[in-house]
């Protein structure tokens, strides 16, 4: 079946034309043959998530349909009375006139890539994903597509992430020399995924581990969902001085620079995100250290699960759009860009500072609202 | 080299001067005095001669790393820093490679390059970038690029060697002062506790004034204080010493070459004096701005048709040294008295120029070239206040207050010396450009270029980078993303819709500008949020504010 290639990318203006399978509504991607909405930015009557970061998962929608791993997290955000059906790994279920499945994308727990088959074409929805193994997340797999809709947060081949465990040893490392100095050790990290993942990581023979409240919610339901994670206690107001400078407290950024924090007297603070691969941005947001740490694909990762979805044609959406979808052509493969809510109003090319306003998942205040 | 590395990256995690301090302390302890030398020199700014063009640098990197240059330079954008960007894209190198000490790695891999032929030149570096780790090789590229600069003042250095040497800090930035040639031997004479280190070429550390922010009035008895102008110039030393003849400026550049007016002219002060002033631009009575100056400095050899229309004078406010001996701990009365004897013409008032007592003027010139700066004589403050207003008609910044029984000091401790600055000239514009930072505001658009009113077209007037809050800054990176209009390279040529106030000390005619018009100092004094591009300042109001120059004199 031939597809139609959308019109060179004009800010949010742009439609993606893709008749009958996908396409660019005011409320997100839309699958009209099937009536499904994929990670829609209001409330639509159907919605199938690919993950349940705030941006990606939206509550208020009629009918939500994730992942079985997802589930408990994505109660978590979507509230309790919220209708939401899941699907097991692989499983297919019909939807209207498509074939529906999930698979696995490594992003955070129960995160997914959104597989539809519509009259013999299949899509693949990439969500937001990484190659690198996660103990507290299904690996992501790879599926052969003829379209795929891929992310690009970290789409510069600046970003190269390193070996999991030598950031973890330097992690452990720091808590250690903080903790002999008698210093507490402050961890920024997304509050979903990020942080479960680094607990999982921490040495809990070092000292006690302490978490911020919205870090805890999802610790829980990491824990319902049959995650282990070390003996992390949330930090009540009375509590805040425990540990004796000896601690690690996870917390997310958007409580930099609080009240909060400021209780814990003298504090080693760092973050851990893709974007502390550049320095001036550490130097910016003026954290002791930064360690370089993502949730999202690397740019050999995005070239690798490209390669491996073996796409005949490519949407390239989020952070470094442009610069990515531009290197695939050059590649021999038919790449365009298609502004998402979700890389930015703006629909930038450039990966977006990490300023609390910016979009991306690792960037942004992940708890407006939230955090106490 | 990985030794190195490592400091770097600690001073430059850290925005606390005492954690610097020591790390730096800790480095130079445990390095041998080879390679601290070879630091030393590093963090004192000597460059370097540039052995490799960034152009070949940047080609062979995308080459090692597999990538289009095009995508490399997008990357370049985004990190803000090249020598950074190509750490970070290029693949890694061997695992096993042992690290060079950095003096063995300047002489191994720095060193041969400038003389190389390109072929060798890709060699030692893709040998070196095999050799080197990331963190390593960042500040690597630095040092062959000649762009290596670290959040670390002079002072910290000075503190941190004088830790080490127990001597006092202000001691030990007199002894790196100008220190020549940084060997092994220099480096442990400087730690050396009882060594008198001499080099007659050595100028003393600057002491600096701050901004006064506050009332004037609470300095005290106005009668305790010296004010002067604020001279607009290049502050310097200025060194007779036996044969010895030079001129520092302030960022510790020998400036000899680049004024040998001054130099001849320094021939006929007494042996042994130094003095501290202003080099300013002057010809005929008139000053001629430091636009006028800034052509003339940083010239290793001044053409004579620029000596010719751009003659440059010293005009002395402070003296170090005389006969020999170090004044500095001396009271400033006491030391202007001592210029006083020296019977330099005053500048700019009576009694100056040619006829006065004790003519200073070299063989072949008769204009005198040295000069005293005069007081500006007061009884009340308000005195001042109303002699500061006229500043600007005299082409000064304003005034500098000098607590007359204060010793000359190291660095910028507050309180004796003061900076009174007029208050600045403003004019809304709207912003025309944006352009990302570097280092701290690598991918933020930070850098702006605003423009004014010509009839109906906006003309760029103004580069500012500062001025606003971080969430501001942040802000109005956003706006300018999405009013993009066209980009060219790292610039964005956005809608005019934001309208910022800025505040300029001085302008002049320029006809290397566009508008004609050239500002000193400008900075964004505030967004005006309130108010629409249509409303912003206009041209002949910027003209307006041009100091009378005759045309011959327009820059």
């Amino acid at each position: 079946m031939p597809i139609a290639l959308p019109p060179p990318h004009a800010g949010s203006s742009s439609r993606l034309e893709m008749p009958g399978t996908l396409e660019m509504s005011s409320a997100g991607l839309y699958c009209p043959a099937g009536g499904f909405h994929i990670d829609p930015w209001r409330a639509v009557p159907k919605a199938v998530i690919t993950h349940a970061h705030a941006d990606h998962a939206r509550s208020g929608c009629g009918h939500y349909l994730c992942l079985s791993s997802g589930k408990r997290v994505l109660r978590e955000r979507v509230g309790a009375s919220a209708t939401i059906d899941t699907l097991r790994r692989r499983e297919t279920m019909r939807v209207g006139e498509v074939d529906l499945s999930l698979v696995p994308a490594g992003h955070i727990l129960g995160s997914a890539q959104v597989c539809i088959t519509h009259r013999g074409v299949r899509w693949v929805v990439t969500g937001d994903y990484k190659l690198e193994a996660d103990p507290t997340c299904e690996p992501f797999e790879p599926v052969e597509t003829d379209v795929l809709v891929t992310e690009s947060t970290f789409g510069l081949p600046i970003y190269r992430w390193g070996d999991p465990q030598e950031t973890a040893d330097a992690i452990n490392a720091w808590w250690r020399a903080s903790r002999d100095a008698g210093r507490t050790c402050v961890l920024f990290a997304y509050a979903l995924g990020k942080a479960q993942r680094l607990a999982a990581m921490l040495d809990p023979s070092i000292g006690p581990i302490y978490a911020h409240g919205a870090v805890m919610k999802m610790v829980r339901a990491y824990r319902d969902s049959g995650v282990r994670l070390p003996a992390i206690d949330q930090l009540a107001a009375a509590t805040r001085r425990a540990g004796g400078g000896r601690a690690m407290v996870i917390a997310p950024p958007s409580a930099a620079g609080s009240r909060w924090l400021r209780t814990f007297g003298d504090t080693s603070i760092a973050m851990a995100s893709g974007w502390m691969t550049i320095r001036g941005v550490r130097r910016r947001r003026g954290f002791d250290r930064g360690f370089v740490l993502s949730d999202h694909a690397d740019f050999p990762g995005l070239v690798q699960a490209v390669e491996a979805s073996r796409a005949r044609r490519v949407y390239v959406t989020h952070g470094s759009a442009a610069s990515f979808a531009r290197f695939l052509c050059e590649q021999g493969v038919e790449a365009s860009v298609l502004a998402t809510r979700f890389s930015g109003e703006d629909g930038s090319d450039e990966p977006a500072s990490d300023e609390p306003s910016g979009q991306q998942d690792e960037a942004r205040d992940p708890q407006q609202g939230e955090a106490s | 080299m990985r030794r190195f590395a490592q400091l770097f990256h600690e001073l430059d995690a850290t925005t606390r001067t005492a954690e610097k301090v020591q790390s730096l302390v800790v480095y130079f302890r445990e390095t041998p005095a080879e390679d601290a030398a070879a630091a030393l020199a590093v963090l004192s700014g000597q460059r370097q001669r540039r052995g490799v063009t960034t152009t070949l640098l940047r080609e062979w990197a995308a080459e090692a790393a597999g990538i289009p240059l095009w995508l490399l330079e997008e990357s370049y954008a985004a990190v803000g820093d090249l020598a950074e960007t190509l750490a970070l894209i290029l693949p890694d190198g061997r695992e096993d490679a042992a690290s060079a000490g950095l003096a063995e790695t300047i002489a191994s891999t720095i060193k041969p390059l400038a003389a190389a032929s390109v072929e060798e030149k890709r060699r030692i570096v893709h040998d070196a970038w095999q050799r080197l780790r990331k963190d390593e090789r960042v500040v690597w590229h630095k040092l062959i690029t000649g762009g290596f600069r670290v959040g670390v003042a002079r002072t910290l250095v000075a503190r941190a060697l004088a830790e080490i040497a127990e001597v006092d800090p202000a001691t030990m930035a007199h002894r790196l002062m100008g220190l020549s040639a940084i060997t092994p031997e220099a480096y442990r004479a400087l730690l050396d506790t009882d060594a008198q280190v001499h080099d007659p070429t050595r100028p003393y550390p600057f002491f600096l004034a701050s901004p006064l922010d506050d009332a004037v009035a609470r300095l005290g008895d106005v009668a305790g204080w010296l004010a002067e102008w604020k001279w607009d110039g290049m502050r310097a030393q200025l060194i007779r010493r036996g044969d010895v003849r030079a001129i520092w400026t302030r960022g510790e550049e020998l400036a000899s070459e680049a004024f040998p007016e001054l130099i001849a002219a320094a021939e006929r002060l007494p042996d042994g004096h130094v003095l501290d002033g202003e080099v300013l631009a002057y010809a005929d009575g008139e000053l001629l701005g430091f636009q006028a100056l800034s052509r003339r400095a940083g010239r290793r050899r001044v053409p004579a048709k620029q000596l010719q229309e751009i003659p440059c004078v010293f005009v002395a406010y402070d003296l170090l040294e005389a006969d020999g001996v170090d004044l500095r701990e001396q009271p400033l009365a006491f030391r202007r008295e001592r210029i006083a004897a020296l019977g330099l013409p005053v500048f700019g008032g009576e009694g100056g120029g040619p006829a006065s007592a004790c003519s200073h003027a070299d063989q072949e010139d008769d204009r005198p070239h040295l000069f005293f700066s005069p007081q500006v004589v007061a009884t009340s403050w308000d005195d001042l206040a109303r002699a500061r207003e006229t500043s600007r008609q005299r082409g000064v910044e304003g005034l500098m207050l000098k607590r007359l029984d204060s010793p000359y000091r190291v660095g910028r401790p507050r309180g004796d010396w003061w900076k009174w600055k007029v208050d600045p000239l403003e004019i809304d514009a709207v912003l025309l450009y944006g352009q990302a930072g570097h280092g701290r505001r690598a991918s933020l658009h930070t850098d702006y270029t605003l423009g004014v009113w010509d009839g109906d077209t906006l003309v760029p007037v103004a580069k500012a980078y500062s001025g606003l809050t971080d969430a501001e800054i942040a802000e109005v990176d956003r706006i300018i993303r999405q009013t993009t209009r066209e980009r060219h390279g790292p610039v964005r040529v956005v809608e005019p819709t934001l309208v910022f106030q800025i505040a300029f000390d001085a302008i002049a005619m320029s006809s290397r500008h566009k508008s004609g018009v050239a500002m000193r100092f400008p900075r964004i004094a505030r967004w005006r949020r309130d108010k629409r591009p249509e409303e912003a300042g206009r041209l002949d109001q910027l003209r307006a504010l041009l100091p009378p120059l005759p045309p011959s004199r327009a820059l």
